[in-house]
This record gives C-alpha cells, structure tokens and sequence, in this order.
C-alpha cells in the first residue's frame, strides 16, 4: 500500500469537500442544531434538580452529540465515489495505478478527518460552556470521566461505521442522494448501544465499555472488507456486474 | 518577508500559509473563545472580540493576506516567473516516415466482451508496435471505448487475451498496467472544484511521480497551459479541459497512452496544438492509441488505423487500405469526345478498363498509376485530343470507412 497515494486522494478530498458548499454547509448547520438543543436543556436546570434527573438529562443530550458522528460522515462518504462518477472523474481516477484497498481507505480517512474533528469540537465547545454555564451538578455529571472518556472513544468508533455504510452505499448506489438518504439511515443502528447505555438499559462498566468498543472495532474492519468486496470497477464505469461474466479473463478489472 | 497568508482564490477572507500565520489565526480565535467563555457577563466582550479581530485582519492583510496565490512556476518550485503564453506555432506538417518496426507495446488476441446478451467486441486481434500512433475508428456503439476500458484494466474481456505495455492483461497484473499506461477519456473528467495544478498534483501523486512540481511545469508547457496553472478547471472553456486532460494524460510519461477523441470540442487552433503534441509523443516513443471519429485526423496522425464494428473490419496503413478496397483509377479530361477511344486506351499498357462518365470524361482502370499516366498523356496526345485534367483518384479514409461502414449497415439492413 502507497502512502503517496493515499495522501494524493486524501489531499484532494479534503480540498474538494472545503470548497463543496452543500457539503460544507450541512456540516456547519448540523452539529449546530445537535450542540443547541443539548446546552439549552442542560443550562436551564436549576442546581436544586434532582441527581436522577440531572443524569436522564445528561444522558440525553450525550446521546444527540453521538448523532453527529453518525450522521455527518454518510453525507459525505455517500459522495466519494457516486460523486466522482457524477462529475465524470471516476474514469480517469480508477485508471490510475490506485489499488481498490488505497483507493477506500484513503477515501474513508478522508472522510474520517473532518468528521471526527467536528464532532470532537462540537462536545469539546458543548463541555467548556456547561463547565462554565451550567449547575454545579449538571457539569460534574458532564466532566465525568468515564462519560468524557466513552464520548472521545465511541465518537471514531460510530464515524468510521457510518463512512463505510457511506461508501458502501456510494459504490451501489446510481444517485448521490440517493446514497446520503440510505447510508444515514443505514448508520442510524450503531447508536443502539450507545443507547441502551445512555438510558442505563445496559449498566456501564469500563469492562462493558472494552467490550463494545472491541465488538464496533471488529465491525468495521468487517465493514471494510465487505465494501472492498463490493468495490468493482467495472461496475462502476459500465454498470454491468464483471462477476457475472464468465470468460478466460474474467476479473482482470478487479485489482 | 515571506508572506504569512495568501488571499483565497476560492471564497473569502485569506488562508495561513506559513507556521506563523496559522500562530497568529490560533492565537486570534484562542483569544475571541477565552473573551466570549470568560468575559460572558461582561459588557465589554464584543468590543474586545471586535478589536481582536480587527487586529488579526490587518496583520493578516500586511502579511500577505491581500495578494493572490502566485504562479504556477512559482507553485511548483521555480524561481522563474511564469512566462507569457507563447504564440501558437504553426504544428509541423507530418512528413511520411517508415511505420515503427519496435516491439510491440499492444498485442491483442480474440478479445472478445459480451454486456449479457449484448456483443461489444467480437474477436478482435491486432498489434501496436512501440512508438506507433494507431488509430481506432468506428461508428458509435462499435466497441471502441470498451476495448480501451478493457485494455486499461477497467473492463474484464469474456475471451480472448492481451499484453499491455509489455505485461499481460491478468488481474494479478492490472496495478503494474495502469502504472505504465494513461487513459483520456473523451470526457476529460477535472476535479472542477480544484485547480489545474491541483488536479496535476493529485494524479502526480497517484502516479508516485518524483519532483512533481517539474513535471507538472512541464506537462502544462507542452499543452501551453501555463498561464492558467492557478484557474479553477470549472471556470475553464471545454477547449482548454481538454488540454488539462491531455497534461494530466502526459503527466506520468507513460509507455502506451490512449486518447478517446482528444480533439473533440476544440477549435482549428487548439486542434493542431494537440495534433502537433501527439506528433511529439510519437517522436518520444510514446505509443499512442488514439479513439477518434475524425477521420482526417486519423489520416494525419495515424501510422495505422483499425476500422471496427463489433469485429475488426480492416486494419492497416490507410493507403493500404485503399488499394484493398479500391481499384486504381486515372481521371481523363478532354476538350471535345475523342475519337475511338477503345482504340487509343486499349492500346495503352498497364490499362486494364476504361468507361466513359461523360461525352469528354473518361474514368481508366490501371495497374500503377505512375507508369500508366504518361502513357496515356501519349496516347490522347497522338489521337489528337485536347487534355483538360489527368489525374488519379483520390479515395479519402472517409471512403475507405464508408465503404466498410455501409457494408454492415446494408447487412443489418437485409
């Protein structure tokens, strides 16, 4: 594997996505919405609140902070290769002496860099004014460690699940929002956990947290490997299936 | 001083570009977050932000922030400004020159590609040998795209087998292939967000191209591109893209290049640049394949042409073709009918048949037109006939693939 491959695409991502308004917009405008609503809640309870209900409410607004993770990455993994077919770029691009296995990875880390930044200055802006906002309570329950420590730690987790249910979505799909609309639904279920934990459904342990942390890790390896099966040029460029040609050279457009 | 910013080319505001630009755009931001966190209740907030950031404005501005990004010599690395664009040359008219005896770069054997029920490519055979332009021409829909798709390891062949560039066309092989050849699709398919030096850099670094920044001068030299390094490909005409695709195509000096129509939408001027760039390549030993409906054109450049549809029609160098499809012919012209013609070309040798086409024309069937000519000029001087024109006839490659072409029109027709 190329790392000057991969740093050309990834390069050329980044640059294509800054001066993307739709995509640029939507990743102002959404963490956005995700940030106000959660400091609106938690800055309106009174010291006086009830610890239980500090906690539901805290557990909440961590729960729509893991939205942007899992939202923002589809949007714009989506894009990646329906995008460059779009634009008539895919040709040239698949000619080149890319690998499939760069090609993906450095798509997906492309979108993996933005996102994740985002969402971690999202919860990063959303600590500092509860710390300096909110009720003595509600802060602490916030600036909890293991709660702190699950948000920096399942926020790539989830991103990396939705960039490649993204690009999974990218390579099948014949429409660019097509692709957005599927792979955010698609992406939706890795919150579940996060879920059951956040509502306490599943009691948080550091050892639970291991674990699900070990279990969405194989997940995505997973996921990359099924998208890397998925990956075909030939599909890509003519829209027929190169697996179900039989021949002598069947497969020579896989590599 | 080096400048600390540069004005964006592309939306608002300046962007850092050196360490102590992007200190200074850290400490400004720092320094507005810290007033708005700590400062909130503070009625002076806004004041202090607005001067902060008035500040970081003019700093910014002094340093740099109110010029544009600099040459694309510049860009890549050269001390030189960039030169104006050069006038544009008249394209060397091509003399004939032996066709290329080297090894071949493309063999292609009984290749073959089926789209479900649907023929592409029907057993097609041929070879390129290096530093050859061999032209590819057929009616849409004939197979051309999806014979260079399946030799630029895009499209897997049903049957049949090549060797591209010296490697054969295996899956196992397809990284080694596409490193050693380049493909321009008609479409020439820019990153429109980016510009053309950034389109460059990023296929430079998919090719691994070592001191990028000269290749990419180079490249846009050859396509007399390099006033407009620093553009957006989305604000350039269909012309000038063209000629961004075929830099990027010359970009990582491959050994076989395959151009899918590369004179499609540009003008006379823009045309003969690329006729007389692909001239160049050939004398660089590059073997360029070249997909083209124009059939002049192939005409010009080509070393050989294939004509295809479906299956391989015919293939060859174009005056061979011509003579495989054509008689030879010589043109007559007189001032009044002659008289007994039968007696003056018959008598003529290496005339073989002659007709009439009108009361003063006459259309003469010969062996070689080189040694038929004079002897005819003699015999129709000798008959006492007035010559208007003598002249062989000239079949275009035009007629050469209409006559082709038409065959499997009436055959489908039947």
């Amino acid at each position: 594997m190329s790392l000057q491959r991969m740093g050309a695409v990834v390069r050329k991502e980044l640059r294509d996505f800054r001066r993307n308004r739709f995509l640029v917009g939507t990743m102002a405008f959404m963490p956005i919405v995700f940030l106000i609503s959660p400091l609106i809640t938690l800055l309106r309870i009174p010291a006086s609140t009830d610890p239980s209900l500090v906690d539901r409410a805290v557990g909440v607004t961590s729960l729509l902070l893991f939205v942007v993770p899992a939202v923002i990455p589809p949007i714009m993994a989506a894009y990646s290769v329906i995008g460059e077919r779009d634009q008539g770029t895919l040709e040239p691009f698949l000619t080149t002496p890319v690998s499939r296995e760069e090609l993906l990875l450095a798509k997906a880390l492309a979108v993996f860099i933005p996102s994740v930044t985002v969402a971690y200055g999202i919860y990063f802006v959303f600590a500092l004014v509860v710390r300096f906002g909110a009720a003595h309570a509600v802060w602490a329950a916030v600036w909890h460690t293991p709660q702190m420590l699950a948000q920096l730690v399942f926020t790539p987790l989830i991103a990396v699940w939705a960039i490649w249910v993204g690009i999974a979505m990218s390579v099948r799909a014949r429409d660019v929002r097509v692709a957005q609309q599927l792979a955010t639904l698609a992406s939706l279920p890795a919150l579940g956990i996060t879920t059951l934990i956040t509502f306490r459904v599943i009691t948080p342990s550091v050892a639970l947290a291991v674990g699900i942390a070990c279990a969405l890790l194989a997940v995505d390896g997973i996921a990359w490997r099924f998208v890397s099966w998925l990956f075909d040029r030939e599909r890509l460029v003519t829209g027929s299936h190169a697996r179900s040609v039989r021949g002598a050279a069947r497969g020579a457009a896989g590599s | 001083m080096r400048p600390w910013f540069r004005r964006r080319r592309v939306g608002l505001g300046w962007r850092p570009i050196t360490w102590e630009g992007w200190l200074v755009s850290a400490a400004a931001f720092g320094l507005v977050a810290a007033v708005l966190v700590f400062l909130r209740r503070s009625p002076e907030r806004f004041p202090i932000v607005i001067l902060v950031l008035a500040v970081y404005a003019v700093v910014a501005l002094r340093t740099g922030g109110a010029s544009a990004a600099p040459a694309a010599a510049t860009r890549a690395g050269s001390e030189e400004p960039t030169a104006p664009p050069e006038p544009v040359g008249t394209a060397p008219v091509r003399t004939p020159r032996p066709a290329p005896s080297g090894p071949p770069m493309l063999v292609v054997e009984h290749l073959a590609k089926r789209f479900g029920e649907r023929l592409a490519v029907d057993d097609v055979s041929f070879e390129v040998a290096a530093g050859e332009v061999f032209g590819f021409l057929g009616p849409n829909g004939a197979g051309k795209t999806t014979t260079v798709r399946m030799l630029g390891t895009l499209v897997a062949p049903t049957a049949g087998s090549a060797v591209v560039a010296g490697i054969p066309l295996t899956p196992a092989n397809g990284l080694e292939i596409r490193q050693r050849i380049a493909v321009m699709p008609e479409n020439p398919g820019l990153y429109l967000r980016l510009t053309v030096t950034e389109n460059l850099e990023f296929f430079a670094g998919l090719y691994g191209l070592r001191r990028p920044g000269d290749r990419i001068a180079a490249a846009l030299e050859a396509v007399n591109l390099r006033a407009r390094a620093d553009d957006l490909c989305g604000n350039l005409s269909k012309g000038l893209r063209q000629r961004v695709g075929l830099a990027r195509a010359i970009l990582g000096d491959p050994a076989v290049l395959f151009l899918d129509e590369p004179t499609s939408g540009l003008d006379p001027v823009a045309t003969r640049e690329v006729h007389g760039l692909i001239d160049d390549l050939r004398d660089r030993g590059v073997t360029v394949f070249l997909t083209t409906h124009r059939l002049e054109e192939a005409e010009r450049l080509c070393d050989r042409v294939a004509i295809l549809n479906t299956s391989l029609r015919s293939i060859g160098r174009t005056d061979e073709l011509r003579d495989r499809l054509f008689r030879k012919r010589l043109l007559v012209t007189t001032a009044a009918p002659v008289t007994d013609p039968a007696h003056v070309f018959g008598g003529v040798p290496g005339v073989t048949a002659w007709e009439s086409s009108d009361s003063r024309g006459y259309e003469l069937t010969v062996t070689d037109p080189g040694l038929a000519a004079p002897a005819v000029a003699r015999a129709l001087v000798a008959a006492d006939a007035d010559i208007l024109s003598l002249s062989e006839e000239r079949h275009s490659l035009e007629d050469v693939y209409l006559e082709l072409i038409s065959d499997d029109v009436e055959a489908k027709g039947a």
